[in-house]
């Protein structure tokens, strides 16, 4: 049964700080859900207290009929939750963690091997069923986490950063997993600092600060990208940084690799400022027009909301 | 709710098994203390050394000198002073007591039917000197008598000692180790299990189940009983071998009386547990928490009756205080629970109160 998750109005805060200010958001049943944003934005407060680990300081958090305020226990029996810091434990093996967790949650007994079956025919570890959990890779270690969070068929999934160090062969697979979740029909918030990630979610709230800056289809994200964006590919970065920063009519500069992204104003031609470089690095650099990547929007929206902040 | 205590219950034997190093730690540690402390702390005082000026040196002086020499409790310094080395000998601690006989020692007790003895005595420890006093006062007496029938006494007193015949102090210690041993890994035991899941991060694991706070309680304290009375089991053995502890109760009820003293401890420990943040805090809390009461106010060493009213009642709260007077009755006395109920009963009570708080106090959700 997929089950939706509203937030309104929800704030936080730890003593002096505020952590979280008035967000709000509705996640459909069934939808991937992606939470991006810096260190600090607010993310895991937010999953914290969706699933009722921590409590609101105002707002109302609801999951499916249950609110977080009032049905602590019986939204902890239908969510699914793996914290940024996922500790196994580590003297147990593979199979002693999941049963563990399928007695914490009260899974029936003869529903277990089933279970088991399943989450091992996708995390395939069952062949390492005996060994201790404190002895398994990274990737391997958030599957085995994924897989006691799975044990007891969650309605809803949250997942707070979980490829977070992971090898890109691990973080794709552990993505292809949730893809078929989804198809099973869980609801999955998921928090990520990889943009390649949060362009497989359904739906995406950019985070910053505290607050939702933007909130969205990834593709339809790339249309808040206001500015102009060009790609200038050069062999020396931080002296084009640098001599792009000083031009008035350039909004912000990025370096991506080898290349640089120039936000400009929306009616500014690109030829003054190619001669600008040119002559500073005195050879011919040409400018590349380009369609905004749903980082460069990500970078966009939060030095906006600096500036703002500021 | 029997599911997830179970689901508990198997997880703590699973890490108390691969541990294999802190099991050998949790059994070695108690044997250690047993034998460090059980030999260490004694009030019996033995071979206490003491010199003689003899100026009389007649057969009375000598027989005299013989009585002091001839028992464990003291030793003869064979060398010959006079009273200008009294003062070297106490200094450099050669001896603990002088007798000088006068130089017509023979010679009064013949003409006057009486002469003076007299005894110095370095009493820097005055439980020393105030035993070597008596005891010496005792031997003096005792051959007073012998060698002068004359005077008949009115009554003597015929003391008879009971429970500890030979007044053996580590009867009285070995069993009050066994109670702050028990105290100090039981109470150690829960406070770092808890503790140890909050700074793992597994806590946050656990607490996104549906589980209850007493289930978790439950879950890590019964693990413990079992290790508990596992270690409460070969302390008393090796206080047997050691010490020769008599054994004159029923064991079965020291057992089950030393079970509940098990599960007060583990309770203390949970308590602890809900308080600290992580396991080096739970552990100096644990270890500053049992310790010193124990030892000071529970009657461990220190008589509860002579106590200021004040610490009197503190007494009553410390577990080890009934645990004292249970083991002690019914090692040394053969006492039954007819006897020991009132203890017992208070310390379920002291127990499930403890249990009953960390429950209370048991934070189910991350906020401080």
């Amino acid at each position: 049964m997929s089950l939706p998750v509203t937030v309104s109005g929800f704030s936080k805060s730890y003593g002096e700080v505020q952590a979280v200010k008035e967000l709000s958001m509705d996640v459909s049943p069934g939808e991937l859900f992606g939470l991006i944003g810096p260190d600090g934005a607010g993310k895991t407060t937010t999953m914290r207290t969706l699933v009722t680990l921590l409590r609101a300081d105002s707002g109302k958090i609801s999951i499916g009929d249950y609110d977080a305020e009032t049905h602590v226990r019986e939204i902890r029996s239908i969510v699914g939750y793996m914290p940024q810091r996922f500790s196994l434990y580590p003297d147990l093996s593979i199979d002693q963690n999941l049963n563990f967790f399928a007695d914490l949650f009260n899974v029936p007994k003869d529903e277990i091997p089933k279970r088991k079956e399943r989450l091992y025919r996708f995390s395939r570890l069952e062949e390492f069923a005996d060994r201790l959990a404190g002895r398994l890779s990274g990737g391997m270690k958030q599957k085995l986490a994924l897989s006691c969070t799975l044990i007891h068929d969650p309605s809803v999934l949250v997942l707070d950063e979980p490829t977070t160090g992971v090898d890109p062969v691990s973080r794709n697979e552990f993505w292809n997993i949730l893809a078929e979740l989804k198809q099973q029909g869980v609801t999955i918030i998921v928090s990520t600092p990889y943009m390649d990630e949060a362009l497989k979610c359904d739906r995406v709230s950019i985070m910053h600060n505290g607050a939702v800056l933007a909130a969205g289809k990834p593709d339809e994200l790339t249309d808040l990208h206001e500015p102009q964006l060009f790609e200038l590919i050069t062999g020396d970065i931080v002296s084009t940084t640098h001599i792009l920063s000083a031009e008035p009519d350039v909004i912000s500069v990025q370096g991506f690799g080898d290349s640089v992204h120039i936000a400009v104003a929306p009616d500014i031609s690109s030829d003054s400022l190619e001669s600008t470089v040119s002559a500073s690095l005195q050879r011919e650099v040409t400018l590349k027009q380009i369609t905004p990547t749903l980082e460069d929007v990500f970078i966009h929206l939060v030095n906006e909301g600096s500036r703002d902040d500021g | 709710m029997r599911r997830r205590v179970f689901g508990i219950i198997r997880k703590e034997f699973i890490h108390i098994f691969r541990d294999v190093r802190t099991l050998l730690i949790l059994i070695a540690m108690p044997i250690m203390m047993i034998v460090l402390y059980g030999y260490a702390i004694t009030l019996d005082i033995r071979n206490i050394a003491f010199a003689v000026i003899d100026n009389a040196n007649t057969a009375q002086s000598r027989e005299l000198i013989d009585r002091f020499a001839e028992n464990d409790f003291f030793i003869l310094n064979e060398g010959a002073y006079t009273a200008q080395d009294v003062d070297r000998l106490f200094a450099e601690r050669t001896v603990s007591f002088v007798l000088v006989f006068g130089k017509d020692f023979q010679h009064e007790i013949i003409e006057r039917g009486s002469a003076d003895l007299q005894l110095l005595i370095d009493a820097s420890d005055s439980n020393v000197g105030t035993y070597i006093n008596n005891y010496a006062t005792e031997i003096i007496n005792k051959y007073n008598t012998s060698i002068n029938r004359v005077l008949p006494m009115a009554f003597t007193v015929e003391p008879r000692i009971l429970y500890n015949p030979s007044l053996e102090s580590s009867l009285f210690f070995v069993p009050g180790l066994v109670a702050l041993i028990l105290m100090l890994i039981s109470a150690l035991l829960t406070s770092i299990t808890i503790s140890r899941e909050k700074e793992t991060g597994t806590m946050e694991q656990i607490l996104v189940s549906p589980v209850r706070p007493i289930e978790i309680l439950i879950g890590k304290v019964v693990p413990y009983i079992a290790l508990g009375l596992f270690n409460a089991a070969m302390i008393l053995v090796f206080a047997k071998i050691l010490f020769a502890i008599p054994f004159q109760g029923s064991l079965w009820l020291l057992f089950l009386l030393t079970l509940v003293y098990v599960f007060t401890a583990l309770a203390f420990g949970l308590m602890i547990s809900t308080v600290a943040p992580n396991q080096m805090a739970a552990m100096l809390m644990t270890l500053m928490a049992t310790i010193l009461p124990t030892i000071m106010l529970s009657g461990f060493i220190f008589p509860i009756a002579s106590m200021p009213d004040i610490l009197q009642y503190i007494s009553t709260v410390i577990p080890a205080t009934h645990y004292l007077k249970i083991i002690r009755g019914i090692l040394l006395k053969g006492v039954g629970l007819e006897s020991l109920y009132l203890p017992a009963i208070i310390l379920t009570a002291i127990g499930v109160f403890l249990v009953a708080v960390a429950s209370k106090r048991f934070n189910t959700t991350l906020e401080g």
